[in-house]
């Protein structure tokens, strides 16, 4: 956006503000009937307007500061308050980001039409200015409502991996001091140290003497992945529990050979039912380990 | 020379048994590992359990201390099983780079004294069920 | 999120029985900030090899434990300091196996790897300060 000289830019500010403090009813009274707000307030027609009217005002101190595209501008922060409030309760209606940013800059246009019909009414001399200044200030509230919105994402985003990472990992009691943890999907830095966690705990809890950790589910292991498995099977080992690694796919067992990865001081099984078989015979044969190691 | 440790090395006919309490001093562990190995020699034990399910930290110090009881236990031809070791304490010392390679572990007293031929009749039953 | 502004705790380290006065307080402290049991155990554990450095090799020192704020929240920092001999070779204390007390040699290198942040500054005959730092890892939070 290009602005004139300083004065007339200031101009431009001011007869936006004079603008929405004017017309401020009529304003409210469209925006309570375009979606953005019908249906947040859904209760009562009065408390649309009101939310307008907060929103107006806000955007008259704005355009008064002359700071319509500072996204850091006084008034934008109650806007932000406001409207992120608003557009949190139509995004979680299934609304997506784009859509919602449809809704807020459909705001502009009961302002634009206001100013069209001032030129007129008034015979006031259309500089331009104020159409800019216009633009530019809802197109900075459109900024400011898509940040809000990002950031609820982001929140959103952090709260279901912690969910992910929790209900991820279940640990099974097989048998009499027998656990596995069946390992599914990619296994990253956090949910190989949430694994290791869960199954150590679970060692407690039963008082068990071997873990079966089955990767079948597991699409690739690198050597990160190798390495926590391997540190997964030594803390075991330290508390007094051994550990199997089962469900090795032939392409994984190529590719732990071909990364050169060392996995000969651990147990491991082709399938889930070979390792429950070499357990239970140990167990049978009244081996079940009282020291860990092999 | 026995050392002044104040943790007691309990004699089951052979079997001794050690369970570490709290916090645990450098000079205090140096004490315990001076009466182990004295313990083992005065009793002839073939075993020593360490119940460490209490200790929240072990340190490479106390790891090496562990190690050396184990050690030398085995030139008296007693051997030594480490019992109860917490996750977090487990996940600490591996991370540390200190797996202890040569040491025997076990869950439970139980389990380490069956490893010895000794059964301890337990409560774990009841404790299951209530878990 | 209300201690930000409590004085770092000094501790004197100067004979085996105020490294339990260390760990203790850095336990403590971890506790306070809602740290994990597995970080606080390996804050803990690095705070003592450390400490047992500072008396070892450093001839005595002070351990100042402090909390700060970062780009990754709250965390709990550690420094340890003392006007001992030094660190002729710092690339070489870091590596696995390098023992001067015979100890297993994975007191620096291994302490290292327990936190999130180390940092160490060492002069041949001007003393070492190493600092740890772990962060308050809001995503693991309430996991034990």
């Amino acid at each position: 956006m290009t602005y004139g000289p300083p004065d007339s830019d200031a101009a431009g500010a001011e007869a936006v503000a004079g603008l929405l403090r004017r017309r401020r009813e009529q304003i409210a009274q469209r925006w309570a009937d375009l979606p953005l707000f019908q249906a947040v307030f859904t209760v009562t027609r009065e408390e649309a307007v009101e939310a307008c009217y907060s929103v107006i005002d806000s955007l008259a101190v704005v355009a008064e500061s002359g700071r319509v595209e500072d996204l850091d501008a006084p008034g934008f922060d109650p806007i932000q308050r406001q409207l992120s409030a608003m557009t949190a309760s139509r995004a979680r209606a299934g609304l997506s980001t784009s859509q919602v940013d449809r809704e807020v800059s459909a705001l502009r246009d009961a302002a634009w039409d206001l100013l069209d019909a001032e030129t007129v009414e008034l015979g006031v001399e259309d500089t331009g200015e104020a159409r800019v200044h216009l633009v530019t200030l809802f197109g900075t509230l459109r900024v400011v409502v898509i940040e809000a919105m990002l950031q609820e994402n982001q929140e959103i985003i952090l709260r279901q991996r912690q969910q992910l990472l929790e209900m991820a990992t279940p640990v099974i009691k097989l048998w009499d001091r027998l656990v596995a943890v069946p390992l599914i999907g990619m296994l990253d830095s956090a949910r190989s140290q949430v694994v290791m966690e869960n199954l150590l705990e679970a060692i407690v809890e039963h008082k068990a003497t071997i873990a079966i950790l089955d990767i079948t589910g597991v699409p690739t292991v690198d050597s990160l992945v190798a390495q926590h498995l391997m540190k997964t099977v030594a803390s075991a080992r330290l508390m007094g529990a051994e550990c199997v690694i089962s469900g090795i796919r032939p392409a994984i067992a190529q590719t732990i050979v071909q990364l050169g990865l060392d996995l000969s001081s651990v147990t491991t099984r082709a399938t889930l039912a070979d390792a429950l078989q070499w357990a239970l015979g140990r167990d049978q044969r009244g081996e079940l380990p009282a020291r860990g190691h092999l | 020379m026995p050392g002044a440790s104040s943790i007691p090395v309990l004699d089951f006919g052979g079997l001794l048994l050690v369970s570490i309490q709290g916090e645990l001093p450098d000079d205090a562990a140096v004490s315990l590992q001076e009466d182990i190995t004295d313990a083992v020699v005065r009793t002839g034990s073939r075993g020593v359990i360490i119940d460490i399910s209490s200790l929240d930290m072990v340190d490479s110090f106390l790891a090496r201390v562990l190690a050396e009881i184990a050690a030398s236990s085995r030139l008296l031809a007693a051997r030594t099983v480490l019992v109860g070791m917490r996750p977090a304490v487990a996940i600490t010392l591996v991370e540390l780079g200190l797996s202890l390679p040569g040491m025997d572990t076990a869950r439970t007293i139980t389990d380490a004294a069956a490893d010895f031929g000794v059964t301890i009749a337990d409560t774990v039953q009841e404790e299951r069920n209530t878990t | 999120m209300s201690q930000t502004s409590a004085e770092p705790i000094r501790l004197p380290i100067r004979k085996d029985t105020d490294l339990t006065a260390v760990r203790q307080h850095v336990r403590a402290l971890a506790q306070r900030l809602g740290f994990g049991l597995v970080q606080q155990t390996k804050l803990v554990t690095a705070a003592s090899e450390l400490a047992r450095n500072t008396l070892l090799h450093g001839g005595g020192g002070v351990a100042q434990i402090s909390l700060v704020h970062g780009e990754r929240g709250q965390g709990l920092s550690v420094s340890f300091v003392d006007s001992g001999p030094g660190i002729p070779d710092v690339g070489l204390a870091l590596s696995d196996g390098y023992s001067t007390a015979g100890g297993l040699g994975m007191g620096l290198s291994g302490s290292r790897r327990l936190v999130h942040d180390f940092d160490l500054r060492s002069d041949p005959g001007g003393g070492t300060e190493v600092t740890i730092t772990c962060w308050a890892d809001s995503l693991r939070r309430g996991f034990r």
